[in-house]
């Protein structure tokens, strides 16, 4: 099903020009931020001499850091009372995350890229349909939330209300279609099964959307199997609205990312250089009609390709594979993004603890677990044994803040963890799909 | 007087103990009383040398996490009711005891019990007051039951 057929099946070469008239709308608007207008002075660049899209090419990349350095408002391009939103994205950088401001259109364009995603999928006017994500700063929640009103279709903004309630929900309002988290998914079957009832055969559920964390082709079809339902994969960040970059259609082979309101490169993250279609790299998004926050060619770190075959379900938006990886060491735990880096900078402030520092991932059935080993100061150690768990325990408390887990601390004797090839091995991750 | 007590820290695996054990003897160092406490994960293991600096020195070059922790050596009999004497001297006095081992010097004669306390002077102090002897790590050597030889 189309939400607006001409846009979403537009000939490339159309597609192509409204993105170079687009781009350098969004040039002229990101130089008004102070972040972009210093960069663009420093380099000579004058937005009204861009003519084609290669020139793009010239423009530095944006990155996380660069976020970090300049907030809050060091990339806002409008007035401080256009604007009429604050998101945070779901990682934490020296205690605080990082913001993403809207205006008023911003949000309603958001609103409209979210309305063609799930409109793609099938949902209209006549589905119920029962967000399950988390209400608040994260873009999870209202992003679904707006997009599922601008359909029509009988939106229950459950959040993040207790297992029993949202089945209680499902079945008191017939919800068609629900947004989830792939783990919630699987706990929630088996609270289905608890109570004794078959979500195949006592519910109407048809769709779900699942995002917010990685998971495996595999997890999709079990949560298939179990629910009775179609599952779609999405794929956005927070920096770029959040949900709503790109989505599966109906084809189910990739993520369609719109091309008329974000503009797609595919680097090489070593030389940074373009790759060809169809080759894996990290994805560097342009936003096209941002005005609150403008983002030029900004490094989002994950890794995919584009899948260069027109997809058969006639759209042509360029199609990104599900999401294979990090060019960094971010983890996803929960929904959340934690750095090692965060776990570092805590840990240099405990007294007591050494510079290095390990951390393993497990996956026990549906929960993840966090091992972080701590090498001990020699100097620290006073042959109490006492003094070490007071260290254990501190070091528990001053990483609950940041990790939606309770890590399991373990310390370690001074230069006993792991290194390879001269580097401290930081992070493992042992998470399998271990379900099936 | 205090005495002089090695602690080790130690994770919590096979062929910690050992290791401590292997150094100690390549280095001619006689272990006179041994414990270990554990949590979890990790754990102290608490020797009694009768050198405790070299111990500490051998120890520490072969990148063990050494501490050379004060300890109180105390002399007791080894009779029924030596310890208790002691224990309900400290309990008295309200002096609490973080950790305690003890070994034999004589059969039937004398016993050492080794106590970590928090309050170091004041127990010295109360034990001096009751009549009971220290033992420093000097002493602790010369009341081998046998002159033991290094060579």
């Amino acid at each position: 099903m189309y939400w607006e057929k001409e846009i979403e099946t537009i000939p490339r070469e159309s597609l192509l020009e409204l993105q170079l008239t687009r781009l350098k709308e969004s040039l002229k608007k990101a130089s008004a931020s102070p972040f972009y207008g210093k960069v663009f002075k420093e380099m000579g660049f004058d937005p009204s001499q861009f003519h084609s899209i290669e020139d793009l090419q010239s423009i530095p990349f944006t990155t996380k850091e660069d976020l970090r350095r300049n907030r809050p408002y060091g990339f806002t391009a409008v007035p401080k009372k256009k604007l009429i939103r604050v998101h945070l994205s779901s990682e934490i950088i020296d205690d605080r995350a990082l913001a993403v401001f809207h205006t008023a259109d911003d949000i309603d364009q958001w609103a409209d890229v979210m309305a063609r995603s799930m409109a793609m999928t099938g949902m209209s006017d006549n589905d119920v349909f029962q967000n399950m994500l988390p209400y608040g700063l994260l873009t999870g929640g209202l992003g679904f939330h707006y997009g599922a009103e601008k359909i029509g279709a009988l939106v229950i903004p459950a959040g993040v209300e207790n297992s029993r309630r949202q089945i209680q929900l499902m079945q008191d309002f017939e919800t068609t279609v629900i947004h989830i988290s792939p783990i919630y998914a699987l706990h929630l079957s088996v609270v289905f099964q608890e109570i004794g009832i078959d979500p195949r055969k006592h519910t109407h559920l048809k769709t779900a959307f699942i995002g917010a964390e990685p998971h495996s082709e595999k997890t999709r079809d079990k949560i298939e199997e179990l629910f009775g339902i179609k599952v779609f994969n999405s794929y956005g960040l927070s920096e770029m609205n959040g949900p709503g970059v790109s989505f599966e259609c109906p084809a189910r082979m990739g993520m369609h990312v719109w091309e008329d309101h974000f503009f797609v490169e595919i680097i090489d993250p070593n030389t940074l250089k373009p790759v060809s279609d169809g080759q894996p790299g990290e994805l560097v998004l342009t936003t096209l009609l941002r005005q609150g926050m403008p983002l030029l060619r900004y490094r989002t770190r994950d890794l995919t390709r584009v899948i260069p075959e027109p997809c058969k379900c006639g759209r042509t938006h360029k199609r990104i594979e599900r999401i294979s990886g990090r060019t960094d060491d971010m983890m996803i735990i929960k929904g959340v993004n934690i750095y090692p880096s965060q776990i570092e900078k805590k840990l240099a402030n405990l007294p007591g603890t050494g510079p290095n520092f390990m951390i393993i991932l497990e996956r026990e059935g549906l929960n993840d677990h966090m091992i972080i080993k701590v090498e001990v100061q020699k100097e620290f150690f006073s042959g109490n044994l006492k003094q070490l768990e007071n260290l254990r325990q501190k070091i528990i408390e001053a990483l609950k803040t940041d990790i939606p887990i309770t890590p399991k601390v373990k310390l370690v004797e001074p230069n006993t963890l792991a290194k390879i090839e001269g580097r401290f091995v930081r992070v493992i991750d042992n998470r399998k799909d271990l379900y099936f | 007087m205090i005495a002089y007590q090695l602690s080790v820290f130690a994770e919590n695996k096979p062929g910690r103990i050992s290791k401590v054990t292997g150094i100690l003897a390549k280095a001619k160092i006689n272990i006179r009383a041994i414990t270990i406490s554990t949590s979890d994960e990790f754990g102290v293991i608490n020797i009694l040398v009768d050198d405790p600096k070299q111990g500490y020195k051998v120890l520490e070059k072969a990148g063990l996490t050494v501490s050379l922790k004060e300890v109180i050596a105390v002399l007791i009999d080894d009779k029924p009711g030596g310890l208790d004497k002691l224990v309900q001297l400290l309990t008295e006095e309200n002096i609490n005891v973080e950790n305690a081992y003890g070994f034999v010097l004589e059969s039937w004669k004398r016993a050492v019990f080794v106590i970590d306390v928090d309050q170091l002077d004041k127990t010295q102090e109360v034990l001096k007051r009751s009549g009971f002897e220290t033992l420093n790590a000097e002493a602790l050597s010369a009341v081998e039951p046998f002159h033991y030889m290094k060579y």
